[in-house]
């Protein structure tokens, strides 16, 4: 048989136009003639081969299609990850500027009371007599080399004993920085005081008298400590040391929250100036009900004062060990029945300018 | 549930993208593509190279893939992506080292490299038999090229070939398409020896 016509045969076997006798006849052909079995092995292994390639072709055109379908989509994506680098550092550098000319400009150390309008009220005594000093010195001195040294910069506010064997409180910001501490009574005394305890979230410092000129006075104060919130409207008033002699305020209780919302403290509508920091707040009959602390710039009529609660909580934080003695409130007031003139008079011995050097 | 699923983009199994493979589905190749080349190409990118490249690469590195998964006896060892990714490495390697550029390249952390240099050899292979095919099918001409497509790829009749190129009867096509076998194998089988 011609190989031409053998080849027919297995193509139409192949391609199963045969019938199942011919299929036959053409199996036994195949078995029979071991070079006609072994034509058509190679036959079909080349046919195969031929798919194969074409299968190949299709599907790497179809991959190939496929890529090139993908690669628009992403020019913005493949600039992000050339540039991605770059703006993670700008960013960085962005950031770290940013808070660097913050901390430069002493922004964090003075969050808590600074952008706000709210000034405590410490007096400074010296202020406008040392800087003029010091441009005249500066003046003076243009061409010499050394400088002599400036005065200290002086403040005063108000400060009130809480005991009679001479614990004293008044602002932690009167007193924070303070190389020394003098206490002033109104008879023009004074005596050096050192510092016990502060506390500065709640702008509390508890003041020890050190002096020995200082006896501890043989009558108990004359006020007492209310612990409890009182209502609004409720008259009080404060004295305290705006400037060098005493001076009486008035008004009443404005609000039950200080500023912006600080519950450990009350809004009073009493005139107060810088060095009014430390004063007692007391009401009609007496009691301390808390400690004038600041005042809110431009409104007029808004002062704060720390709560008595948040002294008491203060006090009894006060670490044993930096005690000399325990700290006893007066619980018996003396003053619930006299006229307010009397009472101030009482009340004066036992409320001190605080200096502070 | 069955909403979620078909908003969520559908995971595959990796046997059933192999099947796909087989096949040669389109949505497996995009699948593919789209899970398995970032990777690839931030590799490529990251290591002296281009985004072209890196297609050229991954085109690769599935044609590899595809010899392996036509090849008879197949066994895929390890994750279909880490595979790709494995292959894609040890090609832009090789071209690296033609480029006498012999410095390792940087990977991902954490991907596990399979042993890939037997599928590139067979890949290779069959990479070399499609060419000779290629060529033997080219230096065929036509109408030759056509007819055997026509017969044995896409299986159409004897008749219908004969009507499509003009021949008077289907024994005079029928003899054309035998010799033009025979030249093919010619072609073919000629060239092998060339290569060999």
């Amino acid at each position: 048989m011609r190989q031409h016509e053998f080849l027919e045969l297995a193509d139409r076997y192949l391609t199963g136009q045969m019938s199942p006798q011919e299929r036959e006849e053409f199996e036994l052909l195949c078995n029979q003639d071991e070079q006609l079995n072994s034509l058509y092995v190679s036959h079909v292994d080349f046919i195969e081969t031929m798919r194969r390639h074409e299968a190949r072709a299709e599907f790497k055109n179809q991959l190939s299609e496929t890529v090139k379908e993908q690669a628009s989509e992403a020019i913005i994506i493949r600039m992000w990850k050339k540039l991605k680098i770059n703006a993670v550092a700008a960013a960085a550098v962005a950031v770290f500027s940013s808070l660097a000319t913050l901390y430069a400009t002493g922004y964090f150390s003075t969050l808590r009371r600074a952008n706000s309008d709210y000034s405590a009220l410490k007096r400074e005594i010296n202020n406008v007599k040392r800087n003029v000093n010091a441009h005249q010195n500066a003046i003076k001195n243009i061409n010499k080399e050394n400088t002599t040294a400036q005065a200290p910069l002086q403040y005063g506010a108000t400060g009130f004993m809480l005991t009679k064997d001479g614990y004293v409180v008044t602002n932690f910001h009167v007193v924070s920085g303070a190389d020394s501490i003098h206490l002033q009574n109104n008879k023009g005394n004074t005596f050096k005081a050192s510092i016990i305890y502060v506390d500065s979230e709640k702008d509390l410092a508890i003041l020890h008298i050190s002096d020995s000129s200082f006896t501890a006075q043989s009558a108990n104060i004359p006020y007492t400590f209310k612990r409890q919130n009182i209502d609004l409207g409720e008259g009080i008033y404060t004295i305290g040391y705006p400037r060098d002699e005493a001076v009486y305020g008035e008004g009443y209780l404005s609000s039950s929250t200080g500023y912006s919302g600080d519950t450990t403290a009350y809004q009073i509508s009493v005139p107060v100036n810088p060095g009014n920091s430390g004063g007692p707040v007391l009401d009609k009959s007496g009691n301390i009900i808390g400690i004038i602390s600041g005042k809110q710039k431009g409104l007029d009529g808004a002062a704060f004062a720390i709560k008595t609660k948040a002294l008491i909580e203060t006090l009894n934080r006060i670490p044993e060990e930096s005690l000399k003695g325990n700290i006893v409130l007066n619980n018996k007031n003396s003053l619930s029945n006299l006229p307010r003139t009397e009472q101030i008079k009482k009340l004066q011995d036992y409320i001190y300018m605080v200096k502070v050097y | 549930m069955s909403k979620i699923r078909q908003i969520l983009p559908k995971t595959r199994e990796d046997k059933e993208l192999l099947d796909g493979l087989r096949q040669g589905d389109n949505s497996v190749i995009s699948y593919i593509y789209k899970t398995c080349y970032p990777s690839v190409s931030h590799l490529i990118t990251g290591n002296k190279g281009t985004e072209d490249e890196a297609k050229d690469i991954f085109q690769e590195a599935v044609m590899v893939l595809y010899d392996k998964v036509t090849h008879e006896n197949f066994e895929l060892s390890s994750k279909l992506s880490t595979f790709l990714y494995a292959v894609c490495r040890r090609l832009w390697l090789k071209q690296l080292n033609k480029r006498q550029n012999s410095m390792g390249t940087s990977d991902s952390e954490g991907m596990e490299i399979a042993d890939v240099e037997s599928d590139i050899q067979i890949h290779i292979e069959k990479e070399n038999e499609f060419a000779k095919m290629d060529s033997a099918m080219n230096q065929l001409g036509e109408p030759c090229q056509t007819i055997l497509r026509d017969f044995y790829i896409k299986n159409k009749s004897m008749n219908e070939i004969c009507e499509k190129f003009g021949y008077t009867n289907a024994d005079n096509a029928k003899t054309q398409k035998y010799k033009c076998l025979q030249r093919l194998k010619k072609l073919f089988f000629d060239q092998k020896s060339d290569y060999q």
